[in-house]
């Protein structure tokens, strides 16, 4: 089945008539079967408007009711991007991908609480977005380095989760969805949550797991594994030589207080029963190792 | 962002909490007035550095007289401080804080961050004030008492009262350290901060509870709307070539190796530099170009690793997606020839148009070592680093 998204998911683009908005949506609907997907998007002052074809709608709620829109993409400056996962909260959709980088983490502890109870899920934000190959792309990766096939991938990067999928292809392992959780410290789904799902998942053999420095969600997703993952499980996390106290480019990985640093992670990794590599250039081998 | 104790307290006033009367001064004879000014007999004169640790270097001291807050000011004032958190080369002191002395009962800690796990902001507080909180939570975590606040309701007072009475604050002194506790918290979450520690928080002159020490970082995210907080920035503090990297929007923090990294994207940046560390390279640097770099925002990337008299060789790491290899490609070429690079360059591309990118590598007429993968890459930087005769990187 692939995990959170497939060909019958009604995407609509929040923040649609933006540049990067525009330029996403565009690549997106032309990826597999992207233009069935793509069904809506948002902008407050463009309703009755519409973007190639695909119909503007001033709320969120109004096009989940126009069009069976269930989940949503956001390319929302950062000062709005929480107000707009606030709404498309509020209008129930199943899940919310939020690509924009720089949000306050203010915004996402408010936005995170009103989520409580709520039965929408959030990926990011700052993340690259989620694709399940050969069916649907969902943010901002490149859809034509990934294939179908039966890895997962959950990392908290863009380019390194893309590096990953390269070396799974070269070794000619696809994937059944690939997901950048983001690199955020305030975000939605976790590691933890996405290997859930790939465990339930009965299309995905094996997990592919990249982490970094910052935060403990890679230990608790370990623990997690340890005692219920039934798939193998690789990991690497980046971030090895980072100096202590200094943000490395996301508003997340940042050593503080000595904890998060990677050595702590891939420690805790192992003593889990993950097999880890402190080479990024052997992810792809090391999951090709465990099948 | 990071500010000075003294704007800290000053901003905690505000929130109504209570900290010693200080004034902040640039040279001795204003640090003579400020004493004057403040009247007692005992002060205490504070190197302002954006680091922690300061007493221990040096920096802070207690003066008696007039006279003795003079020579302490003019010992202070201009002097090389160093610290745990500053590196041996430590910190030149350009800002003093003469504050009124008070007499220390007992020291207290409070602090504030936001908890990833929990994502709340979470308090800690502890008995054990005065010393590092790490060594604190490390050696005794059960005197570190910690409440997660519930952004909608804030601190409540049961939880701040909870808070006072577990780090043993006298009875008398509850109800004002309660105040104390959630101007805090106001303060943290309406200005955006990331972090908020009072170390010490004080118990003095027999039954007053105040912030003794004050540190504040924020959020950068959030700067934009907070523009009061912005023009408290002290670049003298902060590095130069960061701050010139962050006017091209570019992700650059200087490390001590030599081989400088220029990569598109945070997690492949720090993966690129764990992986020269692997192969034998020590990085020279973390660089993200981000998403969109021009040839611009290369070049600027190539003079910013050149600045690096360490610099014995360059890694260009890049996955093009959404940004293009042969655009970046034409980046690298432009920028290698303005800036007449003199150390080796090895470039690794994949992703979209690869092979033109290559090509045009290729075709610059440079002596671009090009690099199959990322083991490769890293092969070659580490091998050309070692080989490289001359100290330096750059065309003098």
């Amino acid at each position: 089945m692939s995990i959170l998204i497939n060909r019958n998911s009604r995407v609509l683009t929040q923040g649609i008539t933006g540049k990067t908005g525009q330029f996403h949506t565009r690549m997106c609907r032309d990826y597999a079967n992207g233009k069935e997907c793509f069904v809506a998007g948002v902008n407050p002052r463009k309703p009755g408007e519409d973007f190639e074809g695909i119909p503007v709608f001033a709320t969120v709620k109004e096009a989940k009711q126009q069009t069976g829109a269930n989940v949503s993409v956001i390319y929302v400056p950062p000062p709005f991007a929480a107000a707009a996962i606030d709404e498309a909260v509020e209008a129930e959709l199943d899940l919310v991908i939020c690509i924009t980088e720089g949000i306050p983490v203010r915004d996402m502890i408010r936005t995170r609480y009103k989520m409580q109870g709520k039965k929408t899920r959030l990926i990011g934000p700052n993340c690259p977005g989620i694709i399940t190959p050969d069916e649907l792309k969902i943010g901002i990766m490149p859809g034509y380095i990934h294939k179908k096939g039966r890895i997962g991938v959950v990392s908290r990067s863009g380019t390194l989760t893309y590096e990953a999928v390269a070396q799974l292809m070269a070794l000619g392992l696809g994937q059944s969805t690939c997901i950048g959780i983001g690199g955020d410290p305030v975000n939605g789904l976790k590691h933890l949550d996405v290997m859930q799902l790939f465990n339930d998942d009965d299309e995905t053999d094996a997990v592919l797991m990249v982490g970094e420095i910052g935060g403990s969600d890679e230990e608790d997703c370990a623990r997690w594994i340890r005692d219920n993952m039934r798939k193998p499980v690789v990991g690497f996390i980046a971030g090895v030589t980072a100096p202590p106290g200094k943000r490395m480019g996301h508003a997340g990985a940042i050593i503080s207080g000595g904890k998060g640093t990677a050595q702590e992670k891939l420690e805790v990794m192992e003593s889990c029963g993950i097999k880890v590599t402190r080479n990024p250039a052997e992810m792809g081998k090391l999951l090709k190792s465990v099948l | 962002m990071k500010i000075h104790e003294y704007q800290a307290k000053e901003i905690l006033r505000q929130y109504g909490v209570a900290t010693p009367q200080g004034i902040a001064c640039f040279s001795v004879d204003e640090a003579v007035n400020a004493a004057k000014q403040l009247g007692g007999d005992v002060w205490a004169v504070k190197a302002q550095i954006y680091a922690g640790g300061r007493g221990k270097g040096g920096g802070v001291k207690v003066a008696k007289s007039l006279d003795e807050v003079r020579q302490r000011a003019g010992e202070i004032l201009g002097m090389r401080l160093v610290t745990h958190q500053t590196g041996p080369e430590g910190r030149i002191v350009h800002r003093l804080f003469i504050e009124q002395g008070v007499k220390i009962d007992k020291e207290y800690y409070a602090g504030m961050v936001v908890d990833r796990r929990q994502q709340r902001v979470c308090l800690m507080a502890s008995s054990e004030g005065g010393m590092d909180i790490e060594k604190v939570a490390a050696e005794t975590p059960d005197k570190i008492h910690k409440v997660f606040i519930d952004p909608v309701a804030g601190l409540t007072p049961q939880q701040a009262q909870d808070v006072a009475q577990k780090i043993g604050v006298p009875p008398q002194c509850v109800p004002q350290t309660v105040n104390l506790l959630q101007g805090l918290y106001r303060a943290f979450d309406e200005t955006d901060a990331s972090l908020l520690e009072i170390n010490p928080l004080g118990l003095v002159n027999g039954d007053q509870v105040m912030a003794l020490d004050a540190k504040m970082n924020f959020d950068d995210n959030a700067l934009y709307r907070h523009p009061d907080i912005v023009a408290l920035r002290d670049l003298d503090e902060e590095d130069p070539i960061e701050i010139e990297a962050a006017k091209h929007e570019l992700s650059y923090i200087p490390l001590d190796g030599t081989i400088g990294c220029l990569v598109n994207g945070a997690g492949l940046a720090m993966a690129t530099m764990d992986i020269i560390k692997l192969y034998g390279g020590n990085p020279a640097n973390f660089l993200d170009v981000g998403g969109g770099a021009t040839t611009e925002k290369v070049t600027e990337a190539f003079k910013l690793m050149l600045r690096n008299p360490k610099l014995q060789a360059i890694l260009v790491n890049i996955f093009g997606g959404i940004m293009k290899c042969d655009v970046i490609a034409e980046g690298v070429v432009a920028a290698a020839r303005e800036v007449q690079l003199k150390v080796p360059l090895v470039v690794r591309l994949e992703g979209t148009n690869v092979d033109l990118g290559k090509k045009i590598l290729a075709d610059s007429g440079l002596p671009i070592i090009s690099a199959t993968d990322m083991a490769d890459a890293a092969q070659k930087a580490v091998n050309a680093a070692q080989s490289k005769p001359s100290s330096c990187g750059c065309q003098s």
